[in-house]
């Protein structure tokens, strides 16, 4: 086991490699432009120019260069300099990942970006399956049952309802009509007591309502189907033969079983989540990673775009990792070798 | 070989009618199948009699609730909406379902040779990780640049932005499934059944058509369902790139997001393509719950 | 109050405008939403409005405008003019006198050498400055005293007010800025976050592309001013949410740029939380027609000016296009208060604008079938007029926006009734206004018939907005699609008229000149304008001493604003 994940990590660096190398080509003949949100009476010479200051003249292959230079190791040595409060080299004339819209290092952005992100998004995530677990499990173990109609008429009315949709009846609701919530989400508020702990909550429920129903809908459905398929096995009228407590049973056979595509499903999707939450993080003004990324891609800021999406690659390709290594621990007979 | 042919077609056909009888007797299937019935003739055949051009702006009955005129109100530019839904239905369907058979098709294909073939294993994951990481707006921007125009030529209009979505969706939303499919998978190959084919020199294909396919299946079908969804709604996000179909040609993701901001004023504009795309959603996944009970080769025991 | 007759009289006139005599601090905090979020905080290196408008609450100018467009002096005793000797008689030199009385937020003086090098900064050419048009033909600027700054032009300039005026050239320190110049000027995260300024706020955080938070200055030159303590410019969302967090939710007191449909505005309003308010600049809602062949058949030709269009340039056809717009309905649908119907595209400042053109303000159908019969186009059996082959059939293209939308489906049905069949494209804005010359779908190249977008002008002189349109500003291959005449228009009588705007220094005689532009630009049909475009803002019923502005910076009174307790 450990011989594969050594030996997968190995392999992720070319693939990644590859992966960005395709990303900025993407990036670089996508036809959206820096200066397109500029006001319209700057005139078309000005706008030239500001290309060229960018750098966005040069070819391809040459930026591409450039990038890599300063992601792999102008980066690192910045992130060392800033934890040893050494200085290595000539770390003044170094030029670091810079975003052409806001001039300053993209990594800085997203360390900035990085709590609210986590804490919104990542927790409507981990609520989402923590409520996707028992809805799946018991409506696959009472199957047609009222509760698994039930589950299932809100997941799949909530998985295709979008949340552009749902994000804006709860605001129409609770903040316009009841007045109960705030609708714009301070990233500047700060914990420090009770009082404030509550006005942090008040500000992330409806964010993470929203996402944790869309999260837990996908969640719970891929579980119930999977637990069907495990209920009927032999395995399972054997435990029970052999007078196995039914809750056991289910909890430790069935469910570990039925994990396998589960764990998948949360492995890709977190990743995912983080990135792709923009609608809810644009809809409550979070401004997360998502909605960085986003403004990047609408400024065709290729600089902060290409780091953004390469760190999330880097997150795919190890989240994937993490879920081959659970197949293995989940059930013994996966073997990788 | 034809005296052999003809039992085998024989066995076939009676298995068919199990699968058929099966399904019939799962009441969720035969009420999805119902539904998702009504709702295609309703949009195949409710324009001609609901005959009202969706496009038409009846400028002055702006903003309308139901009336006998408008039996579902007007949006804001008087536009009728029984007759945008009934209209968008057709290509919402269309690219829904086309687009998710594409996908599952493709991510079944990749997941059961992945999971199957171990040499495969590594580079198809590879690839799997590559279209997982890829920028979805950047990509379509592109995708618009090399292929708009030349599909409108080829096509024209609406059979080349058809089949442009199409292709968008079901190649960007393929990776889940094929790395779920592929897990699975993963599990069955080793199980005693498929182990005893593989020693009796059972071919691969035939091992995966007989063996591997029916257990994966329910996996598919939830991935079908939650597909149709997401396949419509991102039709609607197409649309705001320039890449789908012009913006006065309704579709329901179009409407829903259009209707948004006019929800207090308006409420029918969401509720009623919404609604739409809802019930499309929940017939697809009943009539996959029933497929997925009619072929389990385990089903019946409980 | 011996301090207070010190002040300049316009301060003292907008202070007796809002009437409230508030201390410095004294109204708690000030929210700003504008859907946009700030980037950066250095306008010369902005990328939209939204950051200007930011910055403008740290930085001054020499001069802004007010809400009716006429300057006035900010950190200047007067504007220079050539009756009182600031302008030279030749056109070519200005002179702007400092107060001696205006200190940066970190409490040294400004001085003319600030001012001097704000304009060094800009027309550096390698500092990528987007505000670099304003300082064309400036030859030198030098500091002739402490206060004194000169500004020479290599031409003869009738209206000399370019550099350093209105929020997009501000006066930035030269202290904090020297060594940011040329490709440097990239590099200076921490000065183009926090820039020092002169304006009555500081930067005391900045989250890029999220919130700035801001502080009175404390050396701001009126001591009671501003009235509120802290200032938050809060960033992103859509128009709609904005407009809902100050009018139905009150969680903020002002939200800018609200172009949503009137009736949700208006329904929003009705909560009675806050105020809609607007402005009319020079912005015009036009429809650009492609006067050379959009045809893809072309190949690399295609949308240059070597192949007219094969029926735009017929200008019974233009004419009957525009004639068949009902723009009441454009306004009503999509603009409300925010709108008005415009035939011209220089609406404003009111002494240009023509009255030649008022014909377009009803729409005639009749009228416009007419015209089309007469110039021999018919009707073919699917409806759509056609002659020696060519069918009446246009490609209309414009950005992603609901508002814009709307406007297009509207415009196709006014046009199906005049036998014009008409296939929609939409853009995503940022390829759209890009200026990629990769892109097939930017305004420049201009792969359609028609395209639709608003075009307007900084300050109160059109000469450079009407300069657009000569024949050498045609985009093509050969320029790498650089250049502002979309519509491919090019006309000897027109050149010779942007010609002589250049020389005359007199405002009528410039009036003069602008309106016949304006008519020549309608008349042949380059450009269909179709609504005169407000800016619309949102401010809480508490908020007092907003004026609209759309001249200058939303926020460039933002001193005088009071909440009313």
């Amino acid at each position: 086991m450990l011989n594969y994940a050594l030996r997968r990590l190995l392999f992720a660096v070319p693939t990644l490699l590859a992966i960005s190398f395709i990303i900025f080509a993407i990036l670089d003949l996508a036809p959206n432009d820096p200066t397109g949100s500029l006001p319209i009476t700057i005139p078309a010479d000005v706008r030239a120019n500001i290309r060229h200051q960018l750098g966005l003249d040069q070819p391809m292959p040459v930026r591409y260069m450039k990038w890599c230079l300063q992601f792999f190791w102008h980066e690192p040595l910045a992130l060392i300099e800033q934890w040893t409060g050494l200085s290595i080299g000539d770390s003044e004339t170094r030029l670091r990942v810079t975003s052409w819209s806001t001039r300053s290092p993209v990594v800085d952005l997203i360390v900035e970006r990085f709590p609210q992100t986590l804490w919104v998004i990542g927790m409507a995530y981990v609520i989402g399956v923590l409520i996707a677990l028992p809805i799946g499990v018991i409506s696959a173990y009472r199957q047609y049952s009222w509760f698994d109609q039930l589950g299932t008429f809100v997941s799949m009315v909530g998985f295709s309802v979008p949340t552009f949709f749902t994000g804006l009846l709860l605001i129409v609701i609770f903040s316009v009509q009841l007045q109960w919530l705030p609708s714009v989400y301070d990233t500047n508020h700060k914990v420090t007591d009770w009082a404030s702990f509550w006005v942090q909550v008040r500000q992330m429920l409806m964010p993470v309502a929203v996402l944790a129903l869309y999260n837990a809908a996908q969640i719970s459905r891929y579980l119930r189907a999977s637990m069907l398929d495990n209920l009927d096995q032999d395995y399972v009228r054997t435990a029970r033969a052999k007078g196995l407590r039914e809750r056991s049973v289910v909890a430790i056979h069935v469910l570990r079983n039925s994990l396998i595509p589960v764990v998948t499903v949360i492995a890709l999707g977190f990743p995912q989540a983080l990135g792709g939450a923009v609608i809810t993080e644009q809809i409550f003004r979070i401004n997360g990673i998502g909605q960085l990324l986003i403004q990047g891609i609408h400024s065709a800021d290729i600089p902060l775009v290409q780091t953004i999406t390469f760190l999330f690659a880097i997150m795919i390709v190890l989240f994937n990792l993490i879920a081959d290594l659970l197949y293995g621990v989940l059930d013994p007979r996966v073997r990788y070798d | 070989m034809t005296d052999q042919a003809i039992p085998g077609r024989r066995r076939a056909a009676t298995r068919r009618a199990a699968l058929v009888s099966r399904f019939l007797s799962h009441r969720g299937a035969v009420a999805g199948l119902m539904v998702l019935t009504a709702i295609v003739l309703l949009v195949l055949l409710g324009p001609l009699v609901h005959t009202v051009d969706p496009q038409y702006l009846d400028y002055l009955d702006k903003n309308h609730g139901a009336s006998w005129k408008h039996p579902l109100g007007t949006d804001n530019l008087g536009r009728d909406l029984l007759a945008q839904v009934l209209r968008g239905g057709r290509v919402s369907l269309a690219v829904g379902v086309t687009a998710m058979l594409l996908s599952i098709a493709l991510g079944t294909i990749v997941g059961v040779l992945a999971g199957f073939f171990r040499w495969l294993d590594g580079p198809l994951m590879r690839l799997v990780d590559l279209f997982l990481a890829l920028p979805l707006l950047p990509l379509l921007l592109v995708v618009i640049l090399l292929f708009r125009d030349t599909l409108r030529a080829a096509f024209g209009p609406e059979i080349g932005i058809f089949i442009l979505i199409v292709a968008v969706i079901g190649i960007t939303s393929w990776m889940q499934t094929a790395r779920i499919v592929r897990g699975e998978v993963l599990a069955l190959r080793e199980q005693e059944y498929v182990l005893a084919a593989r020693s009796i020199g059972t071919r691969p294909r035939r091992i995966i058509t007989r063996h591997i396919l029916p257990n994966v299946l329910s996996p598919i079908m939830v991935s079908a369902a939650l597909g149709v969804a997401n396949a419509i709604l991102l039709e609607s996000a197409l649309s705001f790139l320039g890449l789908g179909f012009p913006s006065d040609f309704p579709t329901w993701g179009r409407l829903l997001f259009d209707g948004v901001n006019f929800m207090t004023l308006t409420p029918g504009r969401v509720i009623w393509p919404g609604l739409a795309i809802s019930l499309t959603v929940l017939s697809v996944n009943y009539i996959g719950d029933g497929l997925r009970d009619a072929m389990d080769p385990r089903a019946g025991g409980r | 109050m011996g301090l207070k007759i010190f002040l300049g009289s316009a301060a003292a006139l907008s202070m007796a405008a809002t009437g409230a005599l508030a201390e410095r601090g004294s109204d708690g905090q000030l929210n700003l939403l504008y859907w946009q979020a700030a980037s950066i905080l250095n306008p010369y290196l902005s990328g939209g409005t939204k950051d200007l408008e930011a910055s403008s609450m740290i930085l001054d100018p020499l001069a802004n405008y007010d809400e009716a467009g006429n300057m006035v002096p900010v950190l200047v005793t007067e504007i220079p003019t050539v009756e009182n000797g600031g302008v030279s008689e030749d056109l070519r030199t200005i002179t702007w006198k400092l107060r001696n009385d205006i200190v940066w937020s970190d409490g040294t003086p400004l001085t003319a050498a600030d001012v001097k090098f704000s304009a060094e900064y800009c027309m550096h050419p390698e500092g990528g400055c987007n505000s670099a048009a304003k300082f064309t033909d400036v030859e030198s600027v030098e500091a002739l005293d402490d206060q004194t700054v000169k500004i020479t032009f290599s031409v003869a300039k009738p209206f000399p007010y370019g550099p350093l005026v209105g929020a997009m050239s501000p006066v930035i320190q030269m202290a904090q800025f020297k060594d940011c110049m040329g490709a440097k000027a990239p590099e200076c995260t921490e000065a183009n976050f926090n820039p020092i300024g002169t304006g009555p706020f500081k930067v005391t955080e900045f989250k890029p592309n999220d919130v700035v938070v801001l502080e009175a200055n404390e050396n701001y030159r009126d001591p009671d001013k501003p009235a509120f303590a802290t200032a938050v410019f809060k960033g992103g969302g859509d128009a709609a949410s904005a407009a809902r967090a100050v009018l139905e939710t009150g969680e903020f007191d002002y939200a800018w740029n609200l172009q949503v449909e009137p009736e949700i505005l208006a329904g929003m309003e009705a909560a009675g939380k806050g105020v809609v308010v607007s402005s009319f600049g020079p912005a015009v809602e036009r429809l650009v027609m492609n006067l050379s062949n959009p045809d893809p058949a072309l190949g690399d030709e295609r949308s240059t000016v070597a192949h007219p269009h094969p029926f735009l340039t017929d200008q019974a056809v233009s004419r009957a296009l525009s004639l068949a717009i009902d723009r009441q309905i454009l306004v009503d649908a999509g603009y409300g208060s925010a709108g008005k119907v415009t035939c011209n595209v220089l609406p404003a400042p009111d002494m240009m604008v023509s009255t030649a053109n008022d014909w377009c303000q009803t729409a005639d159908v009749d009228e416009a079938n007419r015209l089309l019969d007469e110039a021999g186009w018919v009707r073919g059996a699917d409806g759509v007029r056609e002659k020696d082959g060519v069918r009446l059939s246009i490609l209309f293209q414009t950005s992603v926006n609901s508002v814009r939308q709307g406007t297009q489906a509207l415009i196709k049905q006014m046009w199906q009734s005049i036998g014009v069949e008409t296939e929609l494209r939409s853009v995503d804005a940022s390829v759209f206004f890009g200026s990629d010359p990769a892109s097939p779908d930017t305004i420049q190249k201009f792969y359609a018939d028609v395209e639709m977008y608003t075009n307007t002008f900084d300050g109160t002189d059109p000469e450079k907005y009407m300069a657009n349109w000569q024949c050498d500003e045609v985009p093509s291959p050969a320029n790498q699609w650089v250049g502002s005449n979309n519509p491919r228009f090019c006309n000897d009588e027109y050149d010779a008229l942007v010609a002589e705007m250049g020389k005359t220094a007199s405002l009528e005689k410039r009036a003069e000149l602008a309106k016949r532009m304006n008519d020549v630009l309608v008349s042949e049909g380059a450009f269909i304008p179709l609504v005169h475009r407000g800016d619309v803002s949102a401010h809480a019923a508490s908020i007092e001493g907003v004026r609209m502005n759309s001249w200058d910076s939303e926020l460039w009174n933002i001193e005088d604003w009071t909440r009313v307790k």
